[in-house]
């Protein structure tokens, strides 16, 4: 090969290194994307957690305790033709009549064609509220046309107390998605720490660590939920409560967490680069940090996203039989609460649509999951 | 003169994966004859494995052979003056024809002797595998008029057993009659490589493709498994292709060695020709870059300069000339060398040799 | 040597056979005596130790400055295991490792310590002196630390973290071992087996180490790429007055790049000699067995290779007497009962062996 075409040679490589990051993260970005079904669960995940974690107050139409004079109203439906058959561009809901069914003894709503109220974008509220916890504002999403006397809309109808059950689901959400995540982390942060040191250290601390996650694991979790149900003090406010139950659920999911974890750091802890680090004289503690808890986080990532659903349905399971959250806390095991017994399914089967939305958080977690686990691991396995 | 076993003819064996088409094996030919042992010798990457999987019709997905043909000459063992030449790439990969000829006709050997056994079964057990699906023991019916009726059938469990013992005490392997019941993990290293190659020539295969099957071995193992093979071909006249980078290896156990670089042969001759008179710059380098036990020669070796380049990148012309110290520049660069006999029985597929 | 460089009463409370010897000489930095690592197996329900895993037993060598020694010997023979127990990465059951230290010195002459002995501060002190190149490209590098984070690890460790100055010694290592200055932002997996190996090299060259254990270095690697290896390992040597000990089970590999070579046979050693000398004139059964059952890269090669029978034996139930003996063909009555010693039978030529004066062993 002649000097020029070495000096070329030496320039188009240059070219090329500037080109392509090829750090961990890039890679991992990169293969994360080819994953459709990933992304739309990474999108889907991300939308619930904006709709109703940050921004509940903006997108709900009403707020968390706003009752009406409708109880359990059906849902409106919106449309956009009318019973004579007009088209209107802005979708609109029929009014809604109070009557009482004498045979059954309920009191039903039904639509009155006369009135219609029109959707309108950018609607004010009758309370402002605060976006973030910081900023005062008061304007929602959309709402029924605010010009208008008494114009309401329940898209999913209303409760038991009058209050607008579409509202409700976002505010449930922001409750039971924040007490998945954070218990995630929390979870996260006592397993990967106590896995990682059973691992690496071995011996007595392991025997220790072990025996606890088993302790933990043959605990049985409904009669310890019965048991703090009862004797959780009934002053308590409901911030304690949701603390103490995020905290029972972590109690209850580490162990298997840190067992995860030790395999891996039993594995990792034999690779030849933790022994040339050794080898230069690395101490515990870097090496625990530095080498082997980075070589697990692929791992936790996943298993940590995975394990979100689960949190999520343990709190609505629980709040939904009474032994978690409860009123005036809102999640959508306590919006569920409502639907308790045959006569709620019956004749408010809407109150049940809180369902659906626990489901589809649940599969955009795993779907979100599978594609972190395929892309977390770049290299095709170590 | 011996007899043809094998044919492969202009091979080429494509893998398309997302980043590209990599062209693992491109237009390999040789034959393999009855008896006979050949060497295919080459670094990672080479194709030896890929070439030697393709006669089993055993080529892993994505690969696909895009051009050429494997050609088998059978000879029923019943009726041994018939000969039927089998296309082996045109038959179905999982049909009974190919399953037949794998193990039956054809066997094979691995590298890892760790986790070429089922670790649930016993040694004896994998044996009576092979020999039940393809030992057949003759049974005579009867006469009848002149001719005499021959039938076979497959051998029964007891058969099998003693069979596979006998296999295991032909292959070396101490008291075979217990360990004919021994799982893998009781057995060390070159007690499972004894157990594979037990494996394989139990059927009488007429050919035995043995790739890499020293390399995870201690040297005084590996001197074993080596003699081992080398009585039992002479004994059952079988034809071995044996695939491996070690080149003391090959110059003990083949008569005729084809050198492999990226996907290409190089060269191909008998190993005396290879050792003593290598043509290809890529056969010549390697030979000189290995150390020699007992020649202490001067401190450096003579190195390959360069790396092996990425298989989606491969050099224009010669596929070796970024690296070759007699690279002619305007030509090895342009022009892809073909194969050619340069001596009587030596092929080499370099410019150096060729008129252009 | 003066006596204030021989640090504290040396060998204090130790058999003799333990004391030092040879590293009283000018040009011999370590001395290994009766070196001996046993791995307890446990078994049980109580986790019993009912045996031991006897994988370095009773090993004594020494190494000089500049020098390669190399280890041999078949799988279980303990030659990667007395590396890692001289560096104490595994505690030693018994056995002594003299050691001349420059960093623990307080002269500008370096003393002469007991590795087994040090405090865990003095250890890591140490390891600026030793460091280690592993078999495996592949794992022997953090997939997820960049080339940089990688090579300048062990000078972050002993406390040298200035980023700007590590650079400049980073890249001018990279330079040292073939690669470029500029690949030190690039993460192991875009480079390949060779290129890897060669960025353990250049980690282990960083605190400018006396001995570098080699622990198969290019066993893994493909031919052409270890001979380019060997070479830049030889070169360096040279450059930087490094000494090797240097573990493969390749015999054509060690002959090669070593001076000396120690046979290892289930944790003993069985000889050490000169290269050369080793070669051409094995005093053990085992060398001369080891040396024949190798493949010669030679078709006209036909010698008779001697068989040796049965399989490597099993460290953790060693047979009786010398460990060879079952598969040694010149052994007797003797061999079976009692284990031989390990002398100096030629000038630097040590042998474990009853017979050695009288057998007449061939070579290659």
């Amino acid at each position: 090969m002649s000097d020029q075409q070495i000096v070329d040679q030496e320039i188009i490589e240059e070219i090329k290194e500037a080109e392509v990051n090829q750090s961990y993260f890039s890679l991992v970005w990169w293969k994360f994307k080819k994953n459709k079904l990933a992304v739309v669960g990474g999108i889907i995940v991300l939308l619930f957690y904006i709709v109703c974690f940050f921004f509940a107050e903006f997108f709900a139409p009403y707020q968390l305790h706003e009752t009406k004079e409708y109880f359990r109203a059906s849902p409106q439906l919106l449309r956009f033709v009318d019973e004579e058959g007009s088209f209107s561009l802005r979708p609109f809901v029929y009014g809604l009549e109070e009557t009482i069914d004498m045979e059954l003894r309920l009191r039903t709503y039904e639509n009155n064609t006369d009135v219609k109220y029109y959707l309108h974008f950018f609607v004010p509220g009758e309370q402002p509220y605060k976006l973030l916890g910081l900023i005062p504002a008061n304007i929602h999403l959309f709402g029924a046309d605010p010009n208008v006397e008494g114009s309401e809309m329940f898209l999913f109808g209303t409760d038991s107390l009058g209050r607008d059950l579409f509202s409700r689901i976002i505010y449930g959400g922001r409750m039971s998605l924040w007490i998945g995540l954070l218990g995630q982390l929390l979870t996260m942060a006592l397993g990967v720490s106590l896995g990682t040191i059973s691992g690496y250290y071995g011996g007595v601390t392991d025997i220790v660590v072990q025996r606890l996650t088993e302790f933990v694991a043959a605990f049985p979790d409904i009669p310890l939920f019965i048991a703090l149900a009862a004797a959780i003090p009934v002053n308590w406010s409901p911030q304690m409560i949701y603390l103490i139950l995020t905290l029972i659920l972590v109690f209850i999911r580490w162990g298997g967490l840190a067992r995860q974890v030790r395999g891996l750091i039993l594995s990792l802890r034999e690779r030849e680069y933790v022994l040339a680090a050794k080898s230069a004289g690395a101490t515990d503690r870097r090496i625990m940090f530095k080498h082997l808890v980075p070589g697990t986080m692929s791992h936790v990532i996943v298993i940590g996203t995975l394990m979100i659903p689960g949190m999520i349905l343990s709190e609505t399971a629980l709040s939904w039989l009474g032994l978690g959250l409860r009123p005036p806390l809102t999640s959508w095991g306590v919006l569920l609460q409502e639907v308790s017994n045959v006569r709620s399914i019956r004749f408010y089967p809407w109150l049940l649509i809180p369902v659906p939305f626990v489901i589809f958080s649940i599969l955009a977690f795993n779907m979100l999951g599978d594609g972190l686990r395929d892309a977390l691991d770049p290299y095709g396995g170590r | 003169m011996k007899k043809t076993l094998v044919e492969v003819k202009d091979l080429h064996i494509h893998f398309e994966v997302r980043e590209g088409t990599v062209k693992a094996v491109q237009g390999t030919t040789f034959k393999i004859n009855r008896g006979q042992t050949t060497g295919v010798i080459g670094e990672s990457g080479c194709g030896k494995s890929i070439t030697a999987k393709a006669i089993m019709q055993m080529i892993p997905k994505p690969g696909k052979i895009v051009q050429g043909e494997v050609l088998y000459h059978y000879h029923d063992k019943l009726n041994p003056n018939q000969e039927e030449i089998i296309r082996i790439n045109d038959l179905n990969p999982d049909g009974s024809r190919i399953r037949e000829i794998r193990g039956g006709e054809i066997g094979m050997i691995f590298q890892e002797p760790m986790s070429s056994l089922t670790p649930v079964y016993t040694a004896g057990f994998q044996i009576g595998e092979a020999l039940s699906l393809h030992r057949l023991i003759p049974q005579k019916l009867g006469d009848q008029m002149d001719s005499t009726i021959q039938e076979y059938r497959h051998v029964t469990k007891k058969e099998a057993r003693e069979i596979a013992i006998n296999m295991l005490h032909k292959v070396g392997l101490p008291k075979p009659e217990r360990r004919v019941d021994s799982y893998p993990h009781e057995l060390s290293g070159g007690q499972r490589q004894r157990v594979m190659v037990a494996i394989a020539l139990s059927c009488d295969p007429v050919m035995l493709i043995a790739d890499e099957p020293t390399t995870a071995l201690d040297v005084s193992i590996e001197a074993q498994i080596l003699d081992i093979m080398r009585d039992l071909q002479e004994t059952e006249d079988m034809a071995i292709m044996f695939i491996t980078h070690n080149l003391g290896v090959v110059a003990e156990m083949a008569e005729d060695i084809i050198v492999m670089y990226m996907g290409k042969q190089v060269e191909h001759a008998s190993a005396d020709d290879i050792f003593y008179n290598p043509k290809h710059p890529y056969t010549k380098a390697l030979l000189q870059s290995i150390p020699k036990v007992g020649r202490r020669t001067t401190d450096r070796l003579a190195s390959i300069k360069g790396m092996v380049p990425s298989p989606f990148e491969l050099p224009t012309g010669c596929v070796f000339h970024p690296r070759c110290p007699s690279f002619m520049p305007g030509k090895c660069d342009q022009i892809v060398p073909t194969w050619q006999e340069v001596e009587e029985n030596h092929w080499v597929s370099c410019l150096l040799y060729e008129e252009v | 040597m003066a006596k204030e460089n021989i640090r504290k009463p040396l060998g204090l409370g130790l058999d003799s056979i333990l004391q030092p010897e040879r590293i009283y000489e000018p040009d011999v930095i370590l001395e290994v005596k009766n070196m001996t690592k046993f791995f307890p197996i446990k078994a049980g329900f109580l986790q019993k130790v009912v045996g031991n895993v006897r994988a370095v037993d009773e090993v004594s060598l020494f190494l000089r400055r500049g020098e390669t020694l190399g280890l041999v010997g078949e799988s279980g023979c303990g030659k990667t295991t007395v590396s890692r127990t001289i560096i104490r990465l595994y505690e030693p059951t018994k056995g002594v490792a003299y050691f001349k230290s420059d960093i623990l010195s307080s002269t500008e002459e370096p003393v002469i310590v007991n590795l087994a002995e040090l405090d865990k501060e003095e250890m890591h002190k140490v390891y600026q002196e030793m460091s280690m190149i592993f078999q495996d490209p592949i794992n022997s590098l953090n997939p997820r630390m960049s080339v940089f984070d990688i090579v300048s690890e062990p000078m972050v460790i002993h406390g040298k973290s200035d980023r700007k100055e590590n650079e400049n010694v980073v890249g001018d290592l990279l330079e040292r071992v073939g690669l470029r200055a500029s690949y030190m932002k690039r993460y192991p997996h875009e480079f390949s087996g060779g290129q890897r190996q060669r960025i353990g090299i250049a980690r282990a060259l960083s605190l400018n180490p006396k001995i570098i254990f080699c622990d198969e270095p290019v066993s893994a690697l493909d031919v052409s790429i270890q001979a380019q290896t060997l070479n830049l390992l030889a070169d360096l040597q040279n450059d930087f007055d490094l000494s090797y000990i240097f573990v493969a089970h390749d015999l054509s590999v060690v002959q090669h790049i070593s001076n000396r070579v120690a046979v290892m046979y289930v944790g003993k050693i069985a000889e050490v000699a000169e290269s050369n000398v080793l070669y051409n004139h094995p005093l053990h059964p085992y060398t001369e067995a080891l040396l024949s059952s190798v493949p010669k890269p030679d078709p006209r090669y036909k010698s008779k290779r001697i068989h040796m029978q049965g399989d490597v034996a099993d460290p953790s139930n060693p047979p009786s007497g010398c460990f060879f003996h079952p598969r040694c063909r010149y052994a007797e009555e003797i061999c079976t009962t009692t284990p031989p010693e390990y002398r100096e039978v030629e000038p630097d030529h040590f042998v474990s062996c009853h017979r050695v004066e009288e057998l007449e062993l061939k070579g290659v």
